[in-house]
């Protein structure tokens, strides 16, 4: 029978960069209706820290650096790029317009009762269905190329005081894994030391795209702190097309695709054949942002030599992989082509109790919760310790239920699917 | 199933597109070259909202007769649309993905009656399943 009044539907509009968040995650709040009961845990989100950089630069602790940075910020065109050695105009991830929440979160937000930043990010975890959510920098991620330390140092260490003063304790349910200046040891040591008490920082993280080699003498010292607290150590990967090797690939799909792993793989390598694992075996180790497929590679590839050339790393008393498998890994972006080599994937590191679930929003290649709920092969105890319960027992998180129903989200949200 | 009048096709601008929103499904009718296509908002990859994304032509890439590459160009026949979830990019004419035809939006039937666009949609009780699981 053909409908003409009244109608029974309703117009929904295209999805651009000022679409409010629980907008564009509709579909995810949907499907998030099929795990209500489940534990959910993000183990890796993304501010645009640049949207607040002025907030930024006047926490930089040094009044020399912080004036060096607020005047390149008055100059126009420069108030959110000061300092950093990002490279704005080759910043490709959107997709040149078509992936609009990777250009800028630009929805309309009336609470100031909170920060901006928590209102976006309190609307994607309740979009979403996350109960906590883990918070990493954005443009930061290539800080440690930065050709001067000490502004690493100081910008990095404003970031965490930004983060853990103004935005950790606007709400319970983000976390923060504290930037670690890499590129001067004894810096990492100060700001370990400083928050290692603080409940909101759940552990610590390096920006993977860096040349400075994990078993260097100079990080013992900082291993051996963080090993003190208890709090994980991860590495978090990213590009960087200005890499020697990389200035061969002539698009962003090549560079991205290889570059966060290619970082994972030298450090990851580094690590283990020095044998750090047995110098600090209580420091708990999460590897984030390289997707899954680089793992049993790798594994497969240490293992074949490590036994011919033992005697280059006399500190192992196990094969690489064995290392490998006591570490811990996020899922995304989840390589999903090939669900048989997937499963071989998570079988290889023992995904059901080593895998923590990330979304990596508001990322051009971010993957819902239902990237882990579809697929076929897990039983619902591995997708539940994979959403969540791995993150609560390596972050020792309180298992409670922190978000709201998804059909309530999708109730305040008349109008719109 | 059921017919849905969607409102007059001359509402429509060409490229254009309206998406309509039902129980818990939405449809994206899209006018190209006076001619319409429906699809099932749903992406085959993730299930984003695919119909709702940007309208951009394919891009090619042009190569000589001696097979050196000239660079790319936006394409004078295939137009797309994006999912904005992730880029999947699907023909709007075929609904299917741009690089890769096993991925494809589900198509629904839409025609023009006496001037109005006219869909077929399940009934609300139906929950419409995608095309496909995963790309």
């Amino acid at each position: 029978m053909l409908e003409r009044t009244p109608p029974q539907f309703r117009e929904v509009q295209e999805i651009t960069m000022q679409t409010d968040t629980r907008d564009i995650l509709a579909h995810a709040t949907r499907q998030a209706e099929s795990f209500e009961d489940y534990f959910l845990v993000d183990i890796d989100a993304h501010v645009t820290e640049t949207s607040f950089w002025p907030e930024i630069l006047e926490s930089i602790d040094n009044e020399v650096i912080r004036q060096m940075g607020q005047a390149i910020a008055g100059r126009p065109g420069s108030g959110n790029v000061a300092l950093l050695n990002a490279q704005p105009g080759i910043l490709y991830q959107h997709a040149y317009g078509r992936i609009p929440h990777q250009q800028a979160l630009l929805e309309k937000v009336d609470n100031k009762s909170v920060h901006h930043f928590v209102e976006l990010a309190r609307r994607s975890m309740d979009a979403l269905g996350l109960d906590y959510q883990v918070v990493f920098p954005t443009p930061m991620l290539t800080l440690g190329m930065h050709p001067q330390d000490d502004i690493e140092a100081a910008v990095g260490a404003a970031y965490n005081k930004w983060l853990v003063e103004r935005i950790l304790p606007q709400d319970e349910r983000l976390k923060g894994m504290i930037y670690l200046p890499f590129n001067t040891p004894e810096a990492c040591v100060e700001e370990v030391n400083k928050y290692a008490g603080n409940k909101s920082v759940i552990g610590y993280s390096v920006v993977s795209t860096r040349n400075k080699p994990v078993h260097h003498n100079s990080y013992m010292k900082l291993y051996a702190t963080m090993e003190e607290t208890g709090k994980p150590f991860s590495f978090h990967s990213g590009f960087n097309w200005n890499d020697p090797s990389f200035l061969q690939l002539n698009r962003f799909i090549s560079m991205h695709a290889l570059s966060f792993v290619h970082y994972s793989l030298i450090h990851m390598t580094n690590w283990i054949i020095n044998g750090i694992p047995e110098r600090f075996p209580k420091l708990k180790v999460l590897w984030i942002e390289s997707g899954l497929a680089w793992i049993p590679y790798l594994m497969q590839r240490l293992d074949h030599e490590y036994q011919m050339r033992t005697c280059e790393a006399p500190m192992l008393k196990k094969l690489p992989s064995d290392y490998m498998r006591d570490m811990f890994y996020t899922s995304q972006p989840l390589e999903k082509t090939n669900l048989k080599l997937l499963q071989a994937t998570m079988e290889a590191f023992n995904a059901d109790t080593q895998l923590l679930y990330a979304s990596d929003w508001p990322h051009w290649d971010f993957d819902a919760p239902s990237s882990i709920t579809t697929i076929p092969f897990l039983s619902d105890q591995a997708k539940r310790n994979i959403l969540g319960l791995n993150a609560a027992r390596l972050f020792n998180l309180d298992v409670k239920r922190m978000r709201p129903k998804a059909r309530d989200v999708l109730a305040a949200r008349p109008g719109v699917s | 199933m059921r017919e849905v009048n969607i409102g007059p096709a001359s509402e429509f601008a060409d490229p254009g597109r309206k998406i309509v929103a039902f129980e818990n499904f939405e449809v994206g009718v899209f006018k190209v070259g006076g001619a319409f296509y429906a699809y099932l908002n749903h992406c085959p990859h993730m299930g984003g909202p695919a119909c709702q994304g940007k309208i951009i032509p394919k891009v090619d890439e042009v190569i000589a007769p001696d097979r050196t590459s000239k660079g790319f160009e936006f394409s004078k026949t295939q137009l797309n649309v994006v999912c904005p979830w992730h880029g999947f990019e699907f023909d709007i004419r075929t609904g299917k993905h741009a690089g890769h035809s096993k991925a494809r939006l589900r198509p629904m039937k839409v025609r023009v009656e006496s001037g109005d666009v006219v869909l077929t949609v399940p009934d609300a009780r139906e929950q419409p399943v995608a095309e496909a699981a995963e790309a």
